[in-house]
């Protein structure tokens, strides 16, 4: 696409702004190029290339400007960049310019000045809050989905791999001071100097918060004088760490707090991409002081989302900070005195401000008093009735305000460009609310004001509901040094608050929205297009609280986390039920306090990063030798592949190997935990539902564990080594989960039980060979242990060594044949394993991986805990009624098993299933049904857990659990998934070898 | 993010540790005297109050060791940490169950 230039007039006024007319940065929105300056945001560099619409509404695609000039905007989201840089939702009044700075408009097509969509605005009486609950449930949710997520909605999710690094850091301080303005630059300077660390945290680009927007003085210097010397002072001080950029978004327990600092985004694609773009800050703070300001209102009329209406502070900060006039022609329209320094300050730049609109009749005071002098006209007792202009305002039509927001008669209409609004201030309050501190209304500033929390935090300045600029100062001042004390800091001075150029203010009148106008048409929400009318609708359907009508009607459920609209929207809430807004409530703030990218939480906790990589002792030979790796938590073989071989070729060989000679497998991850003590084989009599007092030493035995619920947990060998010393085998995913389970009993219960548990997994590895000639691979190695069937029977345990290594040799089957699990020190597993694949060549052995050992033990019938069992199994459903009435002790979960609903005869138990055509692939977890062509919704009798073709049997098998299962051997099933059903009957799980003469020969 | 001052390794990040509910629940000495109903009590029956709950952690991501804690639900205060098999420290007054009544944060 060619790139048009923007054509609207540049309005950089000649007055004392922040932004640097010398050097020009040019950058594109919706195609186009435009200039800026540097210090300028892509808002105030696209309002003084004169774009107006730089949204489109979420629901009604109306075309929407600037509301604000920085957090709180909720019209201007962009989506910034492309490809490995593309981020959506970015606020342009939060994205310092940079050269080539691409950025488009969202929610519109096929661009935001010509939206197609914004027809949905002509039905806008259709689409009142919660209109899909209601009208798109036939026939369902999800028919009209996809449509209305094209048409609804914020930015697009960026496809590309994120192209830039995020980091991490910890951080503790005594104080920390989030907020970087008047009030939190006075309480770091208190806090700093008497060896505390301090840390003074401000999401701006520069320090200076709302004095960077406003004309004011301190000291009678400007503003900008007292900031410079006080960064100044706090930059020479070494413990005092000063964080521009910086969002504390996130406020937890103990004084734990997240911030994200921007470490290069105000640099966008052209970064150095070695360097962390952004950085997440986890700092812990004995204390902290919440300086975070307050946030202006909008006020709510008829038709208050139009472009061109804009909050008073925001067309002060882009008039002082940026240098630019936001409009040619202004009316200010307020019910309260801070906005009349917007008139002033606009008035003295040259701005023509057609009249100042007071909702309140009678004032009369310094600021009306300045009005009269620069001769600007005060219109007292009036709002807005209406206004002009559908793309951006052209007049507004005022009426008589007869107070409580009902309008008299018409007055006035204005012709204008810009209408400055201000409806008083919220305080930013989240992260004190976060943080667990109440909130109460204080109704003369008509805001929620800070009222208490159990966290060692305090609030400063206009975040408390101080307006004032030398109450800011003084109360920053106060509470710094308060917070240094707490923290044990033991001389500090007091510092007092310089004059400052405030003037006495006239109380606020509470307006929160117009009576006689259309509900439908006054925005409270402008991010979630919600209006007046449907917490009107909310308010009929009866909800009460304040949390319901959140959720019900989304405000303040957008990005912006209702900033500019939670108390507007609760103010309604509160006059239409007539309760007091002390009585309706707020919500309680969550974080993020602002939209936090998810790679900064992941920082480099990504790919590799993630998480280690466990290797098996012979992993490379198995690289070497064509293993096919799978992650299951270990790094292990699934199988080996030979040339022009494929998964299941392979799968196969090794499976037909292991029957006709001998395998051998990498068994090195299966859990090895040693129990040593007095006590140890009491104790494990009380894990295992079977007998451990009766093992013999050098004998093992395979045991259950169940949870006190009685389900079953995990499977194993264990061996008795010596009478007071045991090594439990668990199933491979099952180690750490069983160790702790055993630290569990041995420290919260069974306190008087002498039995020491250690994991030592890691520290053994193990080759199991396997198949009819394993115990001839084993008699060619160099052993001094007896191998001879007679000498070393199944279940037998022996130690010894084998080629000059200590050896613990395990006679214990999965596959079915004769097999010896042999473990030496982890270091010599690769030796062993070199070792019996030469020595083995003799008989042909093969490397099988953990596929085909899947396949050898269903061949088996050999339960796998987790995959055979689920969360309801215990062990009366796998068949263990006879051990368990053989056993006299009491076992964990022993007492579950005998309750009505585990002894139900229909419950789910394990069985054989073998399908009917032989080489007809069964589906695990495929349902067990009656009838072939089962009429939907069909009762289930089960599920199958486990199955394949069997290369041994040539049949195709399985393993599942089905109702009444064992009552109901040779009867026929069908196996139902995905509306195909497969022929099968029920057998015993035991399909190969069922008298276990190859296991025991 | 909790601060808990595990008795072996001193204060921590709370996500070293892992929380596994209230504490003081004493397994029954010969279950199977004990009735249906009785067990489920054992098993299922937990206190959630909005005060001081003694429960049970462990410090996984260190010395493994299970210690009993008191704590705030609402301000997340701690206001004891004391080891398996000892007694609820003086200071906290039980009302039983594990629930205590509410301190004043």
């Amino acid at each position: 696409m060619s790139e048009k230039v923007g054509s609207g007039p540049l309005q950089r006024l000649d007055t004392r702004h922040r932004v640097d007319t010398g050097k020009p940065i040019r950058f594109t929105f919706d195609g186009k190029t435009y200039t800026g300056c540097a210090g300028d945001t892509l808002a105030s560099a696209l309002l003084a290339n004169g774009v107006k619409r730089l949204g489109r509404s979420f629901k009604l695609h109306r075309p929407r400007g600037l509301l604000g000039a920085g957090r709180e905007e909720p019209n201007a989201l962009v989506q910034l960049e492309s490809g490995g840089f593309d981020e959506p939702n970015a606020r342009a009044t939060l994205v310092p310019l940079y050269e080539g700075l691409k950025a488009r408009g969202q929610n519109a097509w096929p661009s935001v000045e010509r939206d197609v969509l914004a027809l949905l605005g002509v039905l806008q009486r259709l689409l009142p809050a919660s209109f899909y609950y209601k009208s798109m449930m036939w026939p369902s949710w999800r028919f009209y989905e996809g449509a209305v997520r094209r048409l609804a909605g914020l930015g697009k999710v960026p496809q590309a791999r994120d192209a830039q690094q995020y980091h991490k850091r910890n951080l503790h301080c005594e104080v920390l001071v989030v907020g970087g303005g008047a009030a939190g630059l006075a309480a770091a300077l208190a806090a700093a100097g008497s060896g505390l660390r301090v840390v003074l945290m401000d999401d701006q680009e520069e320090f200076g918060g709302s004095l960077l927007g406003e004309n004011r003085f301190i000291g009678g210097r400007p503003a900008a004088e007292w900031i410079a010397a006080t960064l100044q002072k706090l930059s020479a001080m070494a413990d005092v760490i000063l964080l521009p950029r910086t969002s504390v978004v996130a406020y937890y327990e103990h004084n734990f707090l997240a911030a994200v600092e921007r470490v290069s985004n105000h640099r966008g694609p052209g970064a150095d991409l070695r360097r962390a773009r952004e950085r997440l800050w986890r700092v812990r703070a004995a204390q902290v002081v919440i300086a975070t300001g307050a946030i202006e209102r909008p006020l709510v009329f008829a038709d208050n989302d139009r472009p061109g209406i804009m909050l008073a502070s925001a067309v002060q900060t882009y008039l002082n900070r940026y240098g630019v006039a936001a409009g040619r022609q202004v009316v200010l329209l307020t019910n309260n005195d801070s906005a009349y320094r917007t008139a002033l300050e606009l008035h003295a730049a040259g701005v023509q401000v057609a009249a100042v609109v007071d909702s309140r009749g009678d004032v009369n005071g310094p600021y009306q008093q300045a009005l009269q002098d620069r001769r600007i006209p005060l219109l007292a007792g009036r709002m807005v009735r209406r206004v002009k202009g559908r793309r951006e305002v052209r007049a507004v039509t005022l009426a008589e305000h007869l107070g409580g927001g009902k309008l008299g008669g018409d007055k006035e209409t204005l012709t204008c460009d810009l209408v400055a609004v201000s409806g008083g201030w919220t305080p930013t309050v989240h992260l004190y609310s976060q943080a667990g501190g109440r909130l109460d209304f204080d109704a003369g500033k008509a805001c929620f004001v800070p009222a208490g929390c159990a966290q060692a935090v305090a609030v400063a300045g206009a975040a408390k509901g101080e307006f004032g600029l030398r109450g800011c100062l003084a109360e920053g001042y106060r509470l710094g040094a308060a917070a240094a004390r707490a923290a044990g800091a033991a001389q500090i001075a007091d510092i007092t608050a310089e004059s400052c150029d405030d003037w006495p203010q006239a109380p606020l009148q509470a307006y929160w929205f117009t009576r006689d106008a259309a509900a439908e048409k006054q925005w409270l929400d402008f991010q979630y297009d919600v209006r007046v009318s449907d917490i009107e609708l909310a308010w009929r359907e009866n909800f009460v609280s304040v949390e319901h009508v959140k959720r019900y009607t989304t405000a303040g459920m957008s990005v912006d986390q209702g900033k500019t609209s939670n108390i507007n929207a609760l103010a309604v809430m509160a006059e239409l039920s007539g309760r007091p807004i002390a009585d309706v409530g707020t919500t309680r703030f969550r974080p993020p306090y602002h939209p936090a990218t998810i790679g900064t939480f992941a920082g480099r906790e990504v790919g590799e990063g993630y998480a280690p990589r466990l290797l098996l002792p012979a992993h490379s030979w198995h690289l070497a030798h064509g293993a096919v790796m799978e992650d299951m938590g270990w790094q292990r073989p699934q199988c080996y592949l030979r040339a022009g071989e494929d998964f299941d070729a392979a799968v196969r060989r090794e499976v037909l190997a292991v029957r006709r000679s001998a395998g051998m497998f990498d068994g090195s991850p299966l859990g090895k935990i040693e129990v040593k003590g007095p006590d140890a084989a009491t104790f494990l009599n009380r894990l295992y539902v079977n007998n451990a007092i009766t093992v013999k030493v050098n004998a093992g035995r395979y045991g259950l564990m169940c949870n006190e619920n009685g389900v079953v947990i995990d499977d194993g060998v264990f061996v008795r080594l010596a009478d007071d010393h045991f090594m439990v085998h668990t199933t491979s995913g099952g180690a750490v989960r069983i160790y702790q389970w055993m630290e569990e009993w041995l420290q919260c219960e069974w306190l008087d039980l002498q039995v020491i548990v250690n994991n030592v997994t890691s520290q053994w590895a193990n080759v199991t060979v396997s198949g009819p000639n394993a115990r001839k691979v084993l008699q060619q190695l160099d052993s001094d242990i007896d191998f001879d069937a007679a000498a070393f029977p199944h279940m037998q345990f022996r130690r010894g060594s084998i080629c000059g290594v200590e050896a613990r040799v395990l006679r214990a089957s999965f596959t079915g044949e004769i097999s010896y699990e042999i473990s030496v020190p982890a270091r010599y597993g690769l030796g062993l394993w070199e070792a019996v694949y030469e020595l083995g060549q003799a008989f042909d052995i093969t490397p099988y991986g953990v596929e085909s050992l899947m396949v050898l033990r269903m061949e088996k019938g050999y339960l796998h805990v987790g995959a055979d069992t689920d969360g309801t199994t215990n062990p009366l459903d796998l068949g263990w009624a006879a051990p368990i009435d053989r056993k006299k002790d009491d076992f964990i979960g022993r007492r579950s098993l005998s309750r009505v609903n585990d002894l139900r005869r229909d419950r789910l138990q394990f069985v054989g299933i073998e399908a009917v055509q032989a080489q007809a692939p069964l589906p695990v977890g495929g349902h067990m049904v009656s009838c072939a062509n089962p009429v939907l919704p069909e009762q289930t009798q089960g599920y199958l857990t486990s199955a394949c073709i069997s290369p041994t049997l040539k049949k195709s098998i399985g393993l599942g659990l089905v109702a009444g299962g064992r009552a109901r051997m040779g009867e026929a099933i069908h196996i139902y998934a995905d509306g195909n059903s497969v022929a099968a009957k029920i057998v015993s799980p035991t399909h190969y070898d069922a008298e276990g003469v190859r296991l025991n020969g | 993010m909790m601060q808990i001052e595990c008795p072996w390794c001193g204060k921590r990040d709370e996500e070293e540790f892992t929380c596994a509910g209230q504490s003081h629940i004493q397994r029954p000495q010969n279950p199977r005297q004990n009735s249906d109903s009785e067990w489920a009590s054992y098993l299922f029956e937990r206190s959630n109050p909005k005060g001081v709950h003694l429960e049970r952690w462990r410090h996984t991501f260190g010395c493994r060791q299970w210690f009993n804690l008191a704590r705030h639900t609402v301000s997340h205060e701690i206001l004891a940490v004391y080891p398996m098999g000892a007694a609820v420290p003086e200071h906290i007054s039980t009302a039983g169950d594990g629930a205590v009544e509410e301190v004043v944060a």
